[in-house]
Order: structure tokens, then sequence, then C-alpha cells
């Protein structure tokens, strides 16, 4: 039989063949334990892998468009300096805006190291302009060109060295993630090949007697497959349902940049994991199918 | 109907019958008899493709059993009846259900086999213990129960093995009378037993031919039987 046929079979109320395999039975809860303890866990391998998704996005996004001009000079020259710089970067294409950071925004600047009460004034601390880009951005090279002849204390730092290995972290985050599903899938996956050789190998009896009344290796196989894919969804379902609810009461912070409380759902993202009982189904169902028909062959 | 021809079965190395030739014509009646271990269950299996012979052929409906696929052959079992010596049975549905299981597998129209489900239950004589399961009956009624899911569709052929091998003379006489009934509808029907006793009353009811299975042979018996 096709597997359009069994997929189509799998949905159609059929009670006889629902009830030609005995319910009792430890591979039923073994299914069904296996299933939910899964999708528990991938839950939380997609929680990860979507928020390492949102991190990546908003430090590539937040410091693509932000960068800063130091302006290391002998005191007498720093008045002068920043004011060239600023001069500088007013006529250059793709500087959307510059402003000299002040004396409170270098001292919360400051304050993780050196705790709030800092006297920044009486420290030789580089003054600091800010920098945002337009969409399209700048020549960072040819800038740095004209620093060095306008404003020698200049140094133009687009942030590159720092970010991209923050950015390619958060997106190999997101890679191990996925990879855990993947993983996730393939254990459950053979944990109900298992289950369902167990089954196969306990109900001996019944597939003798189906054979010997003329059913066919597909309505063997269906009445197989169909209980363990109904097992797998049933335990897929509870699984998520408490990993959401886990996920729900892990505590939340409102600055997302913070991975840690960062970890969860945001708004649409909470359908995803709604369609992990789906997936087991269709991971059960497949792994069924594929376990009955060996072992129906073997038993020819 | 079915048909063996040059068949033979080795098991082990060792020949229990060879060069077998044999044909179940329409609506015939066949006893096989012999000695325990001499086959008979064997040649019954070979009938029914659960068994394919290790030399020559055998046809059932003039198709070779051993060329059919595993769903051919499935198909093709659907048109036998196949009465087993410990009559194998679902335990955990009710023998209503059990004899009901051909019409669930069948790709045929069963509207008919359902319509005469509890009719066909009540003609074995089952119709007070149609919701007991297996284990809660008696050998005799389990074997009328085995019998009444080898008839529900109606089969042109109905192989028994054993069929009074666990009940007293009171009920293997009753499923005689069932199988003799059967004949006379159009079956053909090939019992597989021991028991001489039977084969002799059979034969005050219907023309049956006796075969005699021994020594890896399969003779016609004689006029004693």
């Amino acid at each position: 039989m096709s597997i359009f046929a069994d997929i189509f079979a799998m949905f159609a109320r059929d009670a006889q063949s629902d009830r030609v395999v005995p319910k009792t039975g430890y591979t039923a809860t073994l299914t069904m334990f296996t299933s939910a303890a899964m999708a528990f866990l991938t839950v939380f391998a997609l929680s990860l892998s979507l928020a390492a998704d949102r991190l990546a996005d908003r430090w590539g996004e937040d410091l693509a468009k932000s960068v800063t001009v130091r302006i290391s000079a002998p005191v007498d020259q720093i008045a002068s300096q920043t004011a060239a710089t600023i001069n500088v970067l007013e006529t250059t294409t793709g500087v959307a805006s510059s402003r000299v950071l002040n004396e409170a925004e270098q001292q919360a600047l400051l304050a993780p190291w050196f705790g709030p009460d800092v006297p920044i004034a009486d420290l030789p601390i580089p003054r600091l302009i800010e920098v945002i880009e337009t969409d399209v951005g700048f020549d960072a090279a040819g800038l740095r060109l004209r620093l060095s002849v306008e404003a020698p204390g200049a140094v133009l730092d687009d942030h590159t060295r720092w970010r991209e290995p923050l950015t390619i972290a958060a997106r190999r985050l997101r890679l191990l993630g996925m990879t855990s599903i993947l993983l996730i899938a393939a254990a459950t996956a053979a944990m109900i090949t298992l289950a369902a050789n167990a089954a196969l190998a306990a109900n001996l009896q019944v597939i003798r007697v189906l054979r010997l009344i003329g059913a066919t290796d597909s309505y063997i196989a269906r009445a197989f497959v169909r209980r363990f894919t109904i097992r797998a969804i049933t335990g897929a379902f509870l699984g998520t349902f408490l990993g959401m609810m886990a996920i729900l009461l892990l505590p939340q912070s409102t600055d997302d940049k913070i991975f840690l409380t960062g970890l969860g759902f945001q708004a649409g993202q909470w359908m995803t994991p709604l369609a992990l009982p789906f997936l087991a189904g269709v991971v059960a169902f497949f792994a069924t199918r594929a376990a009955s028909n060996r072992a129906l062959r073997k038993l020819s | 109907m079915i048909e063996f021809k040059d068949a033979g079965y080795s098991y082990g190395g060792q020949a229990l019958f060879s060069r077998v030739n044999l044909e179940l014509a329409p609506g015939s009646f066949h006893f096989l008899t012999g000695p325990s271990g001499a086959g008979k269950s064997t040649l019954l299996k070979l009938c029914y493709g659960e068994l394919h012979p290790t030399e020559g052929h055998t046809t059932l409906f003039g198709q070779d059993l051993s060329t059919l696929s595993r769903d051919q052959l499935a198909h093709a079992r659907q048109s036998i009846g196949v009465v087993h010596q410990d009559c194998q049975f679902l335990d955990h549905l009710p023998i209503e259900e059990n004899i009901g299981l051909p019409i669930a597998v069948s790709r045929k129209d069963a509207v008919e086999a359902r319509a005469n489900l509890q009719e066909l239950i009540a003609w074995v004589g089952l119709g007070e213990r149609a919701h007991a399961r297996p284990p809660q009956l008696s050998g005799g009624e389990r074997q009328r129960a085995a019998l009444a899911r080898a008839v529900i569709m109606s089969p042109d052929v109905i192989l028994a093995d054993e069929p009074t091998g666990n009940v007293d003379w009171e009920m293997s006489q009753k499923l005689l009378r069932l199988l003799v009934e059967l004949n006379r509808m159009g079956k053909t029907i090939l019992i597989a037993t021991h028991d001489l006793a039977l084969i002799r009353a059979a034969k005050t009811h219907v023309q049956a031919r006796v075969l005699r299975i021994a020594d890896g042979q399969i003779l016609s018996a004689g006029a004693d039987l």
C-alpha cells in the first residue's frame, strides 16, 4: 500500500483495526513517556534557538549602526581635535548624526568598572563621539584616512572587532539549538522504533492470526502505526504543554539583550511549539511504519 | 481448486513427503490422515501458502502460490477458510469480534457477511457466548468459533486441521455435521485428522475421499476406511 493510503488510513476511523492490537503493554507507556520527555526538551531547545536568533539579530543591528570615535590627544589639544572630528563627520556621506558624549554618559560607561563616583574630570580619559550611520553607511577606510590628517588623535571604532565574534557566537548557539532539535527527533524516532519492535515481537500471535485470515501486511502495519502515532501525539502534546508552562514561569527581563532572562518565546513565537505534537506524530508514523514493514517482511 | 504438482517438502534436510500429485475438485470432501508427525499439518499449510513446497508447485484457484507477492497471497487466503489446530484467536477480543475479523480485513464488499454474523454465531451454537473472550470458552466452543470464522466470508474451500482434536465425541459429531452441511452448500472441504472413528462416521453422511500420508507418500486409503 502506498504511503498516501497509509496516511489517509491514519485519519480514517477504523474501529476494528484499532482493536486488533491489545492496548496494554509497557510499550504504550514507553512511547508516551519518550514522546512527552522529548517534546519537553524540544520546547527548551526551540526557546534557546529562538532567543539566540533574536540576540544575534539585535546585536548585529544595534552595533552595525553605531560607531564610536575616540579622541586620545594631549589635554590642550582635545577640544580642537574634537571640533575637527565633528567637522569631518558632518561632511562625511553616510553619517546621519554625531555627538560628543557628555560627562554623565561617560561616567555611566565607566561605572561598571570603577563605580559611580569616579571623578571623570580629573582623569585623562579620551573624549568619545557617538556616530550614527545612515542605512547606506559610510566608507570606514576613507573616514579613517581623513581623520588621520585632520585629527591625528581620533580613532574610529566601528565595533567590528567585537561585534563579529558576538554575532557569530549567537548564530552558532542558534545552530546548536536546531541541531539539538534534530537530535531529539532522531532519538525519538529510535525510541519509538524500539518500542514498536518490542510491540511487534510481543504480538506475534496477533500477526499470525491476522495473516491466517488473509490480512495484508499493510492492514497489520496500519494497526500498529496508528496506535503508536496516536500515543506519540498524545505524549508530545503533554510534554509541549509542560515545557511551555516551564518557559512561561522563567524569570523575564525587559532588557532583551540579557540572554538568560530573554529565554522564551515572544508574541507569535508561542505558536511554534504547538507544531511539536504534529511533528512527533510524523516521526512516529514513519518510524513505526518502517519498523512494522521490516518486521513483517522478516516474518514472511 | 487446490492442486499439488510433484510437490514435496523437506525440513532440516529430511523429506516429509515428495512428488505429491493431488487435486481437490470443487465441492469435494477429503480427509487427510496418517500418524502424528507424518506431515498432515504441513500439507495443509502448503494449501494456503503459509509454507511453500521445497520441490514442485502448489496452486490455489490456478495461481502458483510460490509466485504470489505477500499481498496477493493475503488476498488469496481471503478466499479460503482455515480452522487451525489450536484455533488461533485474538484473546483480547470477544468471540463475536474474532468471528467477524475476516470481514474487517477483507477488501470485498462484506455487507452480506456482516448481516449474517449473528445468524452464523447462532448456527454454531454460540449465541449466548458471543461476548465471551476466547480463553473463557471450552475446547468445543473454540473449535465451533474457529469454524464460524473460517466460513464467515463464504469461502469456496475450508481447510481444517484436527478440528475435533480437543473435543469429546458428541462435540466432534456436531462439528462434523456442520462441515458436512457446508459441503452440501458446495464448499470444498479438506480435514486433517488422525481420528479414524470420525472418518468412518463422516462416510455415513457424505462421499468423502480419504488420503493417507505415510513414509513420505500420499495414497488413497483402503476400503476399510
